[in-house]
């Protein structure tokens, strides 16, 4: 994290820094031997490092900027915190479906949502801090990491001996080619936590998880918000029905909502910056006061010099791993954004784990992105877990979706929170979860019950008969191995809306 | 007004279904034999309205409505005038490698609005022309249509439309080139798929439905088991030709299902969706359902029952996923009688009594909505369109003789696409 330093730290941000770089930081004398050396202190380091100390090994933990990675400091916490401000501020325009009108509309407090972010950031920032690390016996260096020579890693100048490392750098924003675009001037998820009021027209490149999320929070907040999607759907990686409901969301809040459409320039004029679009032969422009780009991430390894240690990869996956993460020098591991697909921080975490315990412990633990549940935080939240339906059709497994809307869910009519569904899919002819798609205000939190699920392989019979409380969201989830067995036992009496075929 | 109640079953849907077959004469160009999209003032054609009113007029024949010679020369005329239009790259041609632009002017045929070179819009353009191949069995004239229905069949290059891939693309301009618009997961298309399956001349390669396949979403949904798509007419266009009771593909095999078989499915989904009605709009019930693709309020969001009310205008409305402003199709539940005729009957009748005004000279409406009070009864869309009353007027046919159907199994490229795709069972 690139942060200019203020004249006077508030209390706050001195206690972050205490945290995550103490100012006053000198790096250890290296010792003689590691067991294992981390490149990277974000949540795949951080977790790594524990686990190691945690099991007796010597760990050497390398951060060039501050604990906490993108996690924390660019990343899930602070867009969370800011999403939370938008979803109490944006809720309140459906306050008197509720029976509570508001008296007038109140006025944004753009300082006040930020003081929240750094706070939090800084609250968070205690459970993994210097001090904790330390404490478990981590040396910590803070300084640029790279490679020397196949066996040879050094910290700025100073050399590092290891017996295994653990790549775990992270990525950062890519920023796409556009004509004008360095010059126009724009934000990335880098910097968009750094401004100091809310532009009034924010302009979005990219429905990505991350753009959208970020698109609909600033619009929540009372920004003019224009999303520019070169795919004809929000996040790609989503079904249709999940992405369609989004789409809809995001209009209903007020947002420009531009699909199909490249940028294919950008200028300024005076103090508005001007985006230049083409959707099919049409062409259009978006005037804006900020530019946020979301196209994606690429992976921090350019500064590690790979080739020098003869670790495979590509510039735009990252570090090249076997299914145990394991590069192609068999000393050297990695983890996280740097070489996952998933750029997730629990993906980080458990691959970060996974990773030290194939070094360390000749675990032979494969990593595995099927267990990964994952969520992009907009209104509604969209979940998933495991298989798309795209993928059991292409490795030809006969696959089945059961399907609740959560408008049918007493909990989600009573909370008014009923856009969405739980859907879970299944292998046909058995009762075997496959993955799932939530969608749903808290779908976060409803996807875990079916990571837990799948993790303890129970199927779908036993989860009709798990007990939730009433009434609750997860009873979508209940009620949809509920209409598994309906579906499948015979014995059952159907629906009086009766079962179409025999 | 009023005046259906007295009618018996019969006589109320011959009724309606002659209606609905006249807009398809009376709005069609004298000349070129181009109909209209809509009966609105100026309202260029729509190829795939030509391929309903192909279809329809031996429906007129059968019913007594048209004589056999006037119909021929009917449908002579459309294939002549399609056969000699401007095929080419100019943006003001009438249709290009086989394929013909959405809308045309009604008068010279020539391109208009900029609009796309539909893939499927011809593809129901298409599947009217070999009805009529199918239906004009004798000589004269009747074998000058076979004769150019097998030319404008055969001069399609549907394999062009893969666009070097394994898939389908969704249109072309030519500004731009060819359209993709991410289409994911089943919807009326099969019947294109079947066409460009079955040509002798330029076929579709045989991974293409298969591409497609890869996307549908078998789902319990409300308790039905279902080949999941949203708008009810996704359900119906293909059906109106392609008789899918007891014929399977791959899909529907490893299912245990058919398309028809889902189509009730889908009925009965929207049905129940009507009826718990979870957005709390006016009139929906068992026997008011429609949500389907069509015109719709096109005003500004308001507020109603403590929610936000947002219209959508032109739009593709779908159950239960949405989306869903409240708007229905008044003629959709006529035209699932094929499949469902009770609940077809019941939701019509139910409709006309409750909403006289969605049916004016006999003839359905596009759009209603009765949760925007906008007057006294609820929005309602101006005019007729004509895809509804083409669909309309086949789908009735279809579920009385099974003409239609009858016609397009004896079709030989349709036999031939339906093999491509991996059909089998039943008739074939
Ligand atoms: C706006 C936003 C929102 C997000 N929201 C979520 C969310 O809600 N949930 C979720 O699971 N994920 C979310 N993510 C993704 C998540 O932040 C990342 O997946 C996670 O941070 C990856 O962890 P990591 O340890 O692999 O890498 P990082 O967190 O990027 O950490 C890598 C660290 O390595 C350091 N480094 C890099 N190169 C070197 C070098 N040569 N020498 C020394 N140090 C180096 C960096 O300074 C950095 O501190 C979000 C990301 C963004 C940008």
């Amino acid at each position: 994290m690139q942060r200019t330093t203020p004249a006077a730290l508030s209390d706050d941000e001195a206690s972050l820094l205490r945290r995550v770089r103490p100012q006053d930081w000198r790096n250890p004398r290296p010792k003689s031997l590691y067991d294992l050396a981390i490149i990277g202190a974000g949540p795949a380091g951080i977790a790594a490092a524990e686990y190691a100390a945690r099991r007796g090994f010597t760990v050497a933990l390398i951060e060039r900027a501050v604990l906490g990675g993108d996690s924390l400091h660019t990343g899930s916490v602070p867009s969370k915190a800011i999403i939370r401000t938008a979803d109490i501020y944006g809720g309140m325009r459906d306050a008197d479906e509720f029976g509570a009108p508001l008296p007038e509309q109140p006025a944004f407090d753009f300082a006040a949502a930020m003081d929240r972010l750094r706070r939090i950031r800084t609250r968070i920032a205690v459970y993994h801090s210097v001090h904790d690390l330390t404490a478990l016996g981590i040396d910590i260096f803070f300084g640029e990491a790279r490679f020397a020579g196949p066996d040879k890693l050094v910290v700025d100048a100073t050399p590092l001996p290891f017996r295994k490392v653990l790549i775990a750098t992270g990525a950062r924003p890519k920023i796409p080619g556009i004509p004008g675009l360095k010059e126009t001037g724009y934000r990335t998820s880098s910097t968009i936590f750094e401004m100091t009021a809310l532009p009034k027209r924010l302009a979005v490149i990219g429905g990505g998880p991350l753009g959208c999320e970020l698109a609909q929070a600033f619009c929540r907040m009372g920004a003019q918000v224009t999303i520019v999607q070169n795919n004809p759907k929000f996040l790609p990686r989503e079904e249709r029905d999940a992405a369609e409901i989004l789409n809809w969301s995001m209009a209903r809040d007020g947002m420009e909502i531009r699909l199909n459409t490249v940028v294919i320039a950008a200028r300024r004029e005076g103090d508005t910056k001007i985006l230049e679009t083409l959707n099919n032969e049409v062409k259009g422009e978006i005037a804006a006061d900020e530019i946020l780009v979301c196209t994606g991430r690429v992976p921090n390894i350019e500064a590690l010099d790979l080739a020098a240690a003869g670790i495979a990869s590509n510039p735009r996956r990252g570090v090249t791993v076997d299914g145990f993460l394991c590069s192609s020098n068999p000393d050297v591991y990695a983890a996280g954004d740097a070489c996952l697909p998933l750029k997730f921080t629990n993906a980080a975490q458990s691959s970060a784990r996974r990773a030290v315990a194939n070094a360390l412990l000749q675990a032979g633990q494969k990593h595995d992105n099927s267990v990964i549940p994952w969520c992009t935080y907009c209104s509604p939240e969209i979940a998933h877990i495991g298989l798309q339906v795209w993928d059991a059709h292409r490795q030809s497994i006969p696959i089945k979706s059961y399907t609740v809307m959560l408008n049918d869910i007493d909990r989600a009519i009573t909370d008014g929170e009923e856009t969405g569904f739980v859907k879970i899919h299944v292998a046909e002819g058995s009762d075997r979860i496959l993955g799932a798609t939530i969608v749903a205000s808290h779908a976060s939190e409803l996807i875990n019950e079916i990571a837990v699920i799948m993790s303890t392989g129970i199927g779908m019979q036993a989860l009709a008969e798990v007990i939730h409380t009433y009434p609750a969201q997860s009873g979508a989830i209940m009620l949809a191995a509920q209409a598994y067995r309906r579906d499948t036992d015979s014995t059952v009496l159907q629906t009086p809306s009766g079962k179409p075929l025999v | 007004m009023g005046g259906f109640s007295h009618l018996s079953d019969e006589m109320l849907v011959s009724r309606l279904q002659r209606a609905a077959f006249s807009y398809l004469t009376d709005y069609a160009d004298a000349d070129t034999g181009l109909v209209a999209d809509t009966s609105r003032p100026g309202s260029p054609c729509s190829i795939a309205v030509v391929g309903f009113a192909l279809s329809a007029y031996p429906v007129a024949v059968e019913n007594g409505w048209l004589s056999r010679a006037k119909a021929a020369r009917l449908t002579l005329r459309v294939l002549k005038f399609f056969l000699d239009s401007a095929q080419s790259e100019a943006p003001d041609a009438t249709g290009y490698k086989g394929f013909y632009y959405h809308f045309l002017d009604m008068k010279t045929g020539r391109r208009v609005w900029q609009c796309e070179l539909s893939l499927i819009d011809t593809a129901l353009l298409i599947a009217g022309v070999l009805v009529a191949a199918g239906h004009f069995d004798g000589d004269g004239i009747e074998s000058e249509i076979r004769d150019h229905a097998d030319a404008l069949y055969g001069r399609v290059d549907w394999h062009w439309a893969q666009n070097s891939t394994s898939g389908l693309s969704q249109g072309w301009k030519p500004e731009c080139g060819f359209l993709h618009y991410g289409w994911e997961g089943y919807n009326e298309a099969t019947i294109l798929y079947i066409l460009g399956l079955g040509s002798p001349t330029f076929p579709l390669s045989a991974s293409c439905y298969e591409t497609w396949s890869l996307t549908y979403q078998w789902e319990n949904l409300l308790d039905h088991n279902v080949l999941y798509s949203g708008p009810l007419f996704t359900h119906l266009f293909s059906h109106a030709w392609i008789d899918f009771r007891g014929i399977r593909d791959g899909f529907m095999r490893e299912k245990n299902s058919d398309y028809f078989e889902n189509t009730k499915s889908a009925i009965a989904i929207h049905r129940e969706y009507g009826e718990r009605n979870p957005y709390e709009f006016e009139g929906y019930c068992r026997d008011l359902w429609g949500v389907t693709a069509g015109e719709g309020p096109s005003v500004a969001s308001s507020r109603g029952k403590g929610r936000d009310r947002r219209f959508y205008g032109y739009m593709s409305r779908g159950v239960p996923y949405g989306p869903d402003d409240g708007t229905i199709s008044p003629w959709a539940m006529l035209a699932t009688l094929p499949f469902t005729p009770e609940a077809a009957l019941a939701g019509t009748r139910h409709l006309l009594e409750r909403y006289p005004q969605v049916c004016s000279d006999d003839r359905f409406s596009s759009g209603f909505n009765p949760t925007l009070r906008d007057g006294d009864g609820g929005w309602l869309s101006q005019g007729w369109f004509g895809l509804d009353q083409g669909l309309l007027a086949i789908s009735i046919e279809n579920h009385r003789s099974g003409l239609i159907w009858e016609i397009m199994r004896r079709c030989p490229y349709i036999r031939a696409g339906l093999a491509h795709a991996g059909f089998s069972g039943g008739w074939l």
